[in-house]
């Protein structure tokens, strides 16, 4: 495999600074990378759309500012030259943005996300929109319109949703770099069953202006990588106050990177929350976990059980919170003023019934389930047993995050209760699939942020387990510093990095050569 | 098992502007019922006394001067439209004449 593929961002970043090579050369193996291993009927497929003109014209725009030398060069940030792909979530100008739906299917947006805006203003190559399940509504990006992408470790088994699409991408080393977002677990569950970084930022940390709405009060843009320290530079670039989103945070967030430079829990309290474990993890998932505080006992770090009794109504209260929002935030998409109109087969032509009909033929069906479920949750004479009740229980779980952080300085739990799962397997079981997001959703009842990274291999499948973060609302780089700790004495153990593991792609998996 | 009718799905489906065929409305009837009863407990856990969260970080309003900012052109505005014409969304009739 090329050697600048299998780099980190941050080594990227090194040797185009150091001007070893070129951020079109870099650009160009990435582009060849995808083209290797995306298409084709056993492809990761990753990527909904490659825009490859885009980004090698601002590749050589970068290598000809370094080139020339004076303020410009010395003024390009750290990241420039180092290629991105991003969620088709995120609404780009110049490429299609599709939400993973038909009924966005072709659509040019007419503005940029604020995210996109700083990733061009830092000059980073664009590569390509990732796929996803429609909407960022699922756990394995099988409910894309546009069919599911496929998990490096395995072809046949789910990359993890709704950013599939990204951790695909980044494990497929087809990017360094990419961005996700996560609603209940869309960053985190990917990276988990992927093998790669994933982190969901404290609410309004990272800007939601241009990022397609599932559920507003849980959604939030962060980074996907295959390092720790690689998330923490992604995640200083994209965040920041923003007037255009009324959540931003004003709170600045510029010691990320350092934190993950100086990765260290020496004398810190590392709380195991009890019940994000047991029933319905699998075996393998728990012997890493329990390795990893291990190792993490072993650097320093005291290790406490904590308790969020809470917590087992945390799933009940998310699927009555994000289908409630959903039903509010899809409703826009009316055949009116962007995306899909289908026009009623028979009888009058009306613009409630050209609703109808393009509504039936532009949403897939776990977005139907989700606007009839939120739909009947915010009706009259259920709105109180519902969507009162959950939004209660947000208080409840926030209020063990309160307690529980009294205890610890940062909560640990598997990611993800299971490896990838074979595609197709649980598509038919809506309840089954929405299991797979039960550690990783009360972080986002609770707006607070939470950090997926590879654990090892479960030993009965071979396939990567997570171990997920958390930490207290705003101290986000609380996660880096423990984070990148925890990384360094796995990768000590094995040897490298987890993804050194993953079976082989492309050509050189038959033997091929071009 | 919740209660969850057909007619409750097809009244549902109509409030959310959704044409359901009949094979979706039986199905979606029984799948709703199955996630209701996964997450109904979540009304028996809280009493009067717990306020409701709406929004994860407690924030405050903030003002602005009311000045035009930029904003979308019309022709921007009206890219991705499906119909269009003279500058505003094309729309068919809002009112049924029948």
């Amino acid at each position: 495999m090329n050697e600048l593929i299998a780099s980190t961002a941050a080594e990227l970043a090194e040797k185009l600074a150091a001007k070893e090579v070129s951020s079109e050369e870099v650009t160009r193996a990435h582009l060849e990378r995808i083209a290797e291993v995306d298409g084709g009927e056993r492809g990761v497929h990753a990527f909904l759309h490659v825009n490859t003109e885009e980004a090698l014209g601002v590749a050589r725009e970068v290598d000809s500012l370094r080139a020339a030398g004076g303020d410009d060069a010395a003024e390009l940030h750290p990241l420039a030259g180092v290629p991105i792909a991003i969620k088709d979530l995120i609404v780009t100008v110049g490429q299609p943005t599709t939400a993973g739906s038909r009924m966005l299917e072709g659509w040019m947006s007419p503005y940029d996300a604020t995210v996109i805006k700083k990733i061009r203003a830092a000059k980073l190559p664009i590569l390509g929109k990732t796929n996803l399940d429609e909407f960022a509504m699922g756990s394995s990006t099988e409910h894309s319109a546009f069919g599911p992408t496929r998990n490096p470790w395995d072809l046949d088994r789910i990359p993890g949703g709704s950013g599939g699409g990204s951790a695909a991408a980044v494990a497929a080393f087809e990017a360094p770099l990419a961005l996700g977002t996560d609603t209940g677990g869309s960053i985190r569950q990917p990276g988990a069953v992927t093998g790669t970084v994933g982190v969901k930022p404290t609410y309004g940390a990272v800007s939601r202006y241009g990022a397609i709405a599932m559920a507003s009060s849980l959604d939030q843009i962060g980074p996907v990588s295959r390092s720790v320290l690689d998330a923490a530079l992604l995640q200083e670039l994209i965040g920041g106050h923003d007037p255009f989103d009324s959540t931003s945070l004003t709170d600045s967030f510029d010691t990320l990177a350092e934190a993950a430079r100086n990765g260290s829990v020496q004398g810190l309290r590392i709380g195991v929350v009890k019940e994000l474990g047991g029933e319905g993890f699998q075996p393998g998932v728990e012997a890493r976990f329990r390795e990893a505080l291990e190792l993490l006992r072993g650097a320093g770090a005291e290790v406490v059980e904590v308790s969020c009794p809470n917590f087992q109504y945390a799933l009940g209260a998310y699927y009555l919170i994000m289908p409630s929002e959903v039903s509010s935030n899809l409703a826009k998409f009316d055949g009116v003023r962007y995306g899909l109109r289908v026009l009623p087969k028979d009888g009058p032509l009306t613009i409630e019934r050209v609703m109808g009909a393009t509504r039936a033929a532009g949403f897939g069906d776990e977005a139907k389930r989700r606007i009839i479920l939120g739909t009947y949750a915010l009706s009259a004479g259920y709105y109180d047993a519902y969507y009162g009740s959950a939004q209660k229980v947000r208080t409840l779980i926030q209020r063990d995050f309160d307690a529980a952080f009294a205890q610890a300085d940062v909560l640990i739990s598997p990611t993800a209760p299971t490896t990838a799962f074979r595609l197709g397997e649980k598509l038919d079981d809506p309840l089954a699939m929405y299991l797979n997001d039960v550690a990783t959703i009360p972080a986002n009842l609770a707006g607070v942020p939470g950090l997926s990274l590879p654990g090892g291999l479960a030993d009965e499948d071979g396939l990567p387990v997570g171990i997920q973060l958390l930490a207290p609302a705003r101290e986000d780089a609380r996660l880096y510093r423990v984070g990148a700790a925890l990384e360094s004495l796995l990768e000590a153990q094995w040897g490298g990095p987890l993804l050194s593991k993953a079976p082989v792609l492309g050509a050189a998996k038959t033997g091929e050569v071009n | 098992m919740a209660e969850i009718t057909r007619d409750d799905v097809a009244h549902l489906a109509q409030l959310a502007r959704i044409e359901m065929s009949a094979d979706e409305l039986d199905r979606m009837a029984g799948e709703l019922a199955h996630i209701v009863d996964a997450v109904k407990s979540v009304s028996e856990v809280a009493g009067p006394d717990i306020p409701a969260t709406s929004h994860p970080i407690a924030l405050r309003n903030v003002f602005r001067e009311d000045s035009v900012g930029h904003v979308l052109t019309p022709t921007e505005a009206l890219s991705g439209a499906p119909d269009a014409a003279d500058d505003r969304f094309k729309v068919p009739a809002i009112l049924d004449e029948e």
